[in-house]
């Protein structure tokens, strides 16, 4: 086997040092009858030459056109070559989880700066290491908030990404927590009214997504002044990254009365391509005063004992390793690769590439949005301002771009989500816009 | 004792963050030019919305950023450098084709939301790794949407939970021994269980004396590594599984240690339920740093109806699908379909293999953790006396009477050019030094790591202070954990 170093003159050699005959003998502490005397029924081992012949196969059966108009929740965007070029170096890709902190200062030091990175885009004080992903991240920010508050009632708008509320679901239903949804209006954005009426003094927290599934932006300094006068938090979840370029963030404003407690989500638009749903990359933001009721790990700065700035895993007092069924998540790990993926990213485009990238988003979507609204006889729902993502109802049963939304919104009958990035050039736009109109 | 130089004035040494390194006007980016009209975006949304700049957000350029992360690679080890002997961590080489295979575009730009027939050559990848799964562990199907080993214990219990709903009462406790991982406990206690812990007798293996007096009918399982986090073989799992099974209670498995055991031994061939594995630990996809793991959990059966949805469907056409309509299930633990790009890769690790491959990786791995028992037991004391498979477990009891301890012996490890054992884990021996070099190390390489522990365990005699203030040779020396965490410094700031 290509990837075992030492042959067969070798491992005979080492057996002898051993002192046994056999490797069989080394399997000594595994009953017999435990045994398995046959060899596993798999396919036949391939050649480098063979794997390659395979999976190029399987790789092609799958459309990749990014003239279909998909995003809801994974986003097509522009990816710099930069980016895999230094992912790819064995330092980074290949090493392990910075326990031992000396011999991983470039790890430590990169999560740190996605950190920083991560707090400013926010306007919040602090971002942990990484998560998994948005949908177990936005779980996570719901046991943090019942942490937090010591309450257990959720209301959460039906505009989050309705795969991440199944996930909280699943989290947090044998753990006593009840959630309670709040409709969207007719512009396409939460409740106001309801919201209000639904709150009361058992709230935990508020639970928005801005921009919202269906692609328009959420007033959630608004809300977030709602539910603190309710003396519950104010959650918002993320699931367009990029939108952090140009959207007032949740963390930020003049009175800390209209700004979110935890910012959670996914940026998997910062370079992660979208790999058939992962791997990507989750975020948790909050208030310093909130630290340590954090889930994940946490890279802080500090000093060897000669003076010099480094790097070390931090508030481990939290984590499962040493608080067993007492830590505050069961989480091991970060999502390393993909954090060090979104740094890169955004060292790249720096604050100036963020916000064109941005503009060519919200100006590409209002094109398709005009474009179908003049030429075809389809409708554009909802009138609240949107970034990259519309909804539209067709006229007819017609072959549509975009995801079905019967599943998660029966509703909205035929409706379909659409998405429309920077990658998208007009021409493709223009395309799509003749296909719904003849 | 003076300490060697460790300062330098290059770059490459003394590389600062991003945050200081920027300079307004620079650029790594372009954009093609907008080819649609262009708006003030404050026409387009309410200017309450839009953010005025991002403060602190560096300017750089192509140059810059390369460097950068470049120099900071140069600060970190990896197994492409040498052997990472990490216990529990299977930290193997991670072969160079199944990163090209993850990265084809057909893959890396696949969208799960796209109508099956479009998405026909990641599901059928899907497909076939969980057949491959099930049949190295002997289960009988595999969800592969957890996102990575902890993840994969919650689904897991989760699933426990749900069989025992479904036959009216979840039930209270989990049973977890005491050498096992922190992530058990910790994943029991989410899933709304209390957890009760079983001793371990002298052979460093489950008391299974015990283990009878704590099964009752609130069990609802009990969570086993095996081999265990010692590396050594449950000999008795069998008759464990029988009494647990006795009381309507199910048994889980931590498959952190998988790498001792395909084509060896299969869990479900002995009695085991429902387990997690690792597929960045026996299946090569990369450790990253610290992530994207995979944790897909195979499971008997009786579990079958309580998988996470969506399951992969083969159809009677020879095509797959998606199947949403599952009434028992437990629900997404994740978004999608799992760490797909991860999936990809392990894959490719298994069909490169076969099945005499996968046995041959196995045998290598314990012969090779056998070797080094052999070599360092005279020099340390071996936390216990039974067979070791993949890995071996030492303790820092003969180095602790000079007051050399595990944590200086796995610094002075890194002036001779290692990356430390697994150290302070499991938490029942006292200084565990817990070696696992994997199938992928040479002889050569494990005889020059023999060589550096038996070096260190002369200093540890005739030198302690060396040891105690090593490492001397690393970029920085030990950070001061308590500092750190006494007052933390999560970001940078301007100024600060």
């Amino acid at each position: 086997m290509r990837y075992i170093p030492n042959s067969q003159a070798d491992r005979q050699r080492m057996l002898a040092e051993i002192g046994v005959d056999s490797m069989e003998q080394l399997f000594s502490g595994i009953p017999e009858k435990l045994r398995l005397r046959r060899f596993l029924d798999l396919p036949r081992a391939l050649s480098e030459p063979e794997l390659l012949e395979y999976f190029r196969k399987r790789a092609s059966k799958n459309e990749i056109d990014p003239a279909l108009f998909i995003g809801a929740g994974i986003y097509r965007h522009y990816i710099p070559i930069i980016i895999d070029a230094l992912i790819s170096r064995s330092e980074f890709y290949t090493a392990y989880t910075p326990y031992q902190a000396e011999i991983a200062q470039g790890t430590l030091q990169a999560i740190f700066e996605f950190q920083t990175y991560i707090a400013q885009l926010t306007g919040m004080d602090v971002a942990n290491a990484s998560l998994y992903d948005g949908s177990t991240g936005l779980a996570e920010a719901v046991l943090m908030g019942q942490r937090i508050t010591r309450k257990h009632k959720f209301l959460v708008a039906r505009t989050v990404h309705p795969e991440y509320l199944a996930v909280v679901d699943t989290y947090v239903k044998n753990l006593g927590i009840q959630v309670e949804f709040i409709d969207y209006t007719a512009d396409g954005r939460l409740d106001l009214e309801q919201l209000e009426r639904k709150l009361d003094t058992n709230t935990a927290a508020v639970v928005v997504q801005s921009p919202n599934f269906f692609g328009t932006i959420e007033r959630t300094h608004v809300i977030a002044e709602i539910a603190h006068k309710r003396a519950a938090l104010s959650i918002t979840n993320i699931c367009e990254a990029i939108s952090l370029g140009i959207l007032k963030p949740a963390g930020e404003d003049h009175s800390e009365a209209r700004t979110a407690d935890i910012i959670v989500g996914e940026v998997q638009s910062f370079g992660v391509p979208p790999s058939f749903g992962g791997p990507h990359v989750g975020f948790l933001a909050t208030r310093d005063k909130y630290v340590r009721q954090m889930p994940g790990r946490l890279v802080g700065m500090g000093k060897d004992f000669s003076g010099r700035r480094g790097f070390v895993l931090t508030l481990s007092t939290r984590e499962q390793h040493i608080r067993r069924e007492k830590a505050t998540s069961n989480i091991c790990t970060n999502q390393s690769l993909c954090a060090l993926m979104a740094t890169i990213y955004l060292a790249t485009v720096g604050p100036k590439g963020l916000r064109e990238i941005c503009e060519h988003n919200v100006l590409k979507t209002e094109y398709a949005v005009t474009q179908i609204r003049q030429r075809t006889k389809h409708r554009v729902l909802f009138a609240a301002p949107r970034f990259n993502e519309f909804v539209v109802q067709p006229a007819d049963s017609r072959q549509f771009p975009g995801l079905p939304l019967s599943r998660f919104y029966p509703e909205l009958g035929n409706a379909r989500l659409l998405c429309v990035t920077e990658i998208n050039s007009r021409e493709q736009i223009d395309a799509m816009v003749r296909s719904l109109a003849s | 004792m003076s300490k060697p130089e460790r300062t330098s004035t290059h770059f490459s040494m003394n590389e600062s963050l991003l945050f200081e390194e920027g300079s307004p006007g620079r650029c790594a980016f372009d954009l093609p030019q907008l080819d649609v009209p262009r708006k003030e975006m404050s026409e387009l949304m309410d200017p309450e919305l839009l953010r005025s700049e991002i403060p602190g957000m560096p300017e750089l350029s192509e140059v810059d950023v390369i460097r950068h992360f470049t120099r900071l690679s140069s600060w970190n080890y990896h197994i492409d450098l040498g052997l990472y002997p990490l216990g529990s961590c299977t930290m193997k080489y991670n072969p160079k084709i199944n990163e090209r295979m993850a990265r084809l575009e057909g893959f890396a730009l696949a969208h799960p939301y796209l109508p099956g027939e479009m998405i026909q050559g990641a599901l059928e990848v899907q497909k076939t790794l969980e057949n491959c799964l099930a049949q190295i562990s002997g289960m009988d199907a595999v969800t592969l949407q957890p996102a990575a080993g902890a993840h994969g214990e919650l689904t897991g219990i989760l699933m426990v939970r749900a069989y025992h709903q479904s036959r009216g009462n979840p039930r209270k406790k989990i049973l977890i021994p005491d050498s096992a991982h922190g992530t058990n406990p910790a994943s029991a206690a989410i899933a709304g269980y209390v957890v009760e812990s079983v001793p371990s007798n002298n052979r460093g293996t489950i008391d299974s004396g015990e283990l009878r007096k704590l099964v009752n009918d609130d069990v609802a399982a009990i969570m086993i590594t095996n081999p265990n986090t010692l590396g050594i073989f449950e000999s008795e799992i069998a008759g464990i599984a029988e009494s647990v099974h006795a009381h309507g209670a199910l048994v889980y498995m931590d498959g952190a240690n998988l790498n001792a055991m395909m084509g060896i031994t299969r869990p479900g061939d002995f009695g085991i339920d429902v387990l997690h594995i690792n597929l960045h630990k026996t299946f090569t996809t990369p450790h990253g740093g610290g992530g994207p793991g995979s944790g897909p959990v195979a499971v008997k059966k009786v579990l079958e109806p309580f998988l996470p949805y969506p399951v992969i469907q083969s159809n009677a056409n020879g095509s797959y699908s998606f199947n949403y309509d599952r009434p028992h299930s437990i629900g997404k633990v994740k978004a999608y379909n799992g760490q797909f790009g991860m999936h990809v890769r392990a894959l490719c690790y298994i069909l490169a293999n076969g099945a005499e491959g996968l046995k041959e990786v196995s045998e290598v791995a314990v012969l090779n953790a056998n070797y080094i028992r052999s070599k360092l037991k005279d020099a340390y004391a071996l936390a216990y006396d039974s067979p070791s498979l993949h890995e071996v477990v030492f303790s820092d009891r003969l180095q602790a009477r000079k007051d050399v301890h595990v944590w200086d012996i796995a610094k002075r490890l890194m002036d001779y050019g290692f990356h430390p054992p697994t150290v302070s884990f499991p938490l029942i021996v006292p200084g565990a030094i817990m070696i696992e070099p994997t199938e992928t190390e040479s002889k050569q390489e494990l005889d020059a790591f023999i060589e550096a522990m038996l070096a260190i365990e002369k200093e540890a005699e005739q030198n302690p202070e060396l040891v105690k203030s090593a490492p001397h040779t690393t970029r920085v020396g030990r950070i001061d954990e308590a500092a750190a965490a006494r007052k933390p410094v999560l970001r940078w700031r301007a100024g600060g």
